[in-house]
């Protein structure tokens, strides 16, 4: 087997102490793969657990049963059994996620916060600070920004910085949980090559979009998330 | 030289192991069974709220306290792991002023108050066997630069200094010996808000720079989620979730973890 991403029943249910206890299941029974060079876009209505099902993959929610096989340096690892540091290690150097809103530290610059990816995995500064330079330009991130710290940029910088980090380095999975939610067309259309020249890199993607147009320009297959639903 | 190689071909074994550590006064149970093992360049939040025990964990890991059961070993510079019961006094004040930080709370309790700033960075140098004055300045002030305390406030002492500005001087005076664990107590508390993102920001910079494992002890959320990687949540003097920080956080299973994370109030 191949693919970079290979799900097998996987569980999520949340128990809420604070409300006496009570049980919100929220999918079972999660089982797809994703192979390298394939964008997968989850569907289904809000609420339906799409973004925990990013959240499982990326290790940021625990997963209570099944499987979550990620290739990882050229072995599986099941993230859902992982240790702390072998999630880091993932996180390092495979799964790269773009989340709807930038959580940056204060201070850090632009130009930091996107070349940050390819400087943790060793690349010297000044070539990790062109790259970033290329892509914010690309997204039409003016230069004058990229010196100051996106906390104050508006929603649509701050996402494009968003996508400017995650699409910067070479992880052969991508994560993105509605990359063009609040973007105009033009930027859009520069989101749609960008995840296209990374299907040629023979990256392996799981997407949520909700605009129709975008899912059909990059989804080579769609996974419907309501199969998944743990309703009781 | 020989000591850094050897430290990054050991980034797979623990610098620091604790097993079954508990620490009982009287009929109060400080501590109880706490086991965990950090690695080299691993940043670990501990939190909980006061009285839950954290601080009473950070002593007995830093062999300031002699616990009631179970044990704390480390691994010395010269890959050897160690149980810290067997150091002798000198050898627990070598390691201290050499290959461990400890950030206190309250920088008054870190620092000498009424010398220069220079010296209180220069003397961790001086205890480790430095003695050319011109090159114990240079590397002070080097470091005063590193933390952004202007060169030229550094013939003054620190109770001239702001309460952040204490902060940085006592993270400049530990790091100075390059040490590969530091122990913090609180470094924010107490600062204004605006004085600790900056403070936070640069203790991210230099850990990550420095490769520096660290057990820092706080009661805020923020702090860990932003510089620790992994979090060990204490309630009672137990252990009673841990895992990746953003997974504990952003999904906590316990009680009282969910108590705590909803108890932050939004900005």
């Amino acid at each position: 087997m191949t693919a970079m991403i290979e799900i097998s029943n996987a569980e999520k249910t949340f128990t809420m102490h604070l409300q006496g206890g009570v049980q919100l299941p929220v999918v079972r029974g999660v089982s797809f793969f994703v192979e390298p060079g394939e964008c997968v876009v989850l569907a289904g209505p809000s609420g339906a657990g799409k973004s925990s099902i990013l959240k499982m993959i990326f290790g940021n929610y625990r997963c209570d049963a099944g499987r979550i096989g990620i290739r990882h340096e050229g072995a599986q690892i099941d993230l859902a059994r992982a240790e702390p540091r072998q999630i880091l290690s993932v996180r390092r150097a495979t799964i790269g996620y773009v989340s709807q809103f930038l959580r940056a530290v204060p201070r850090v610059a632009t130009s930091d916060v996107v070349a940050e990816p390819l400087i943790v995995n060793g690349m010297a500064r000044s070539e990790a600070r062109e790259r970033a330079g290329a892509l914010l330009r690309r997204l039409n991130i003016p230069e004058r920004l990229w010196a100051l710290p996106p906390s104050t940029f508006s929603g649509g910088e701050q996402q494009r910085v968003n996508i400017a980090r995650g699409f910067i380095s070479d992880l052969p999975i991508l994560l993105l949980d509605e990359p063009t939610a609040s973007l105009d067309a033009a930027n859009r259309a520069v989101v749609v090559d960008l995840i296209g020249e990374k299907k040629r890199a023979g990256v392996a993607m799981v997407a949520i979009v909700h605009d129709d147009e975008i899912r059909h320009l990059i989804a080579d297959r769609i996974v419907d998330v309501t199969s998944f639903a743990a309703a009781a | 030289m020989a000591e850094h190689e050897s430290a990054v071909q050991d980034n797979d074994q623990p610098l620091l192991m604790a097993e079954g550590l508990s620490k009982s006064y009287g009929r109060l149970m400080a501590c109880r069974d706490v086991s965990f093992a950090l690695y080299p360049g691993e940043v670990l939040a501990v939190v909980g709220e006061s009285g839950s025990g954290k601080t009473t964990l950070l002593q007995l890991l830093s062999a300031q306290l002699a616990p009631s059961a179970g044990r704390v070993s480390y691994r010395m510079r010269d890959g050897v792991t160690r149980d810290l019961a067997s150091l002798g006094e000198a050898e627990r004040r070598f390691l201290f002023r050499t290959d461990w930080g400890y950030v206190h709370q309250d920088p008054a309790l870190g620092l000498r108050m009424a010398v220069s700033a220079g010296a209180n960075v220069g003397e961790r140098l001086m205890a480790v066997g430095w003695n050319h004055y011109g090159r114990i300045r240079n590397t002070a002030s080097s470091w005063l630069e590193r933390v952004e305390i202007g060169i030229d406030r550094i013939d003054d002492a620190p109770r001239t200094y702001s309460g952040g500005m204490r902060q940085r001087l006592q993270i400049a005076r530990n790091l100075v010996t390059e040490p590969r664990l530091v122990f913090m107590d609180e470094p924010t508390g107490g600062l204004d808000v605006s004085v600790q993102a900056r403070l936070l920001d640069l203790m991210r910079n230099l850990v990550s720079e420095l490769n520096l494992a660290a057990i820092v002890v706080t009661h805020d959320l923020a702090v860990a989620r932003l510089l620790s990687h992994r979090v060990m949540v204490m309630k009672g003097g137990r252990v009673i979730e841990t895992g990746l920080t953003d997974q504990v956080l952003d999904d906590p299973c316990e009680p009282y973890t969910q108590l705590l994370v909803s108890s932050i109030l939004p900005a």
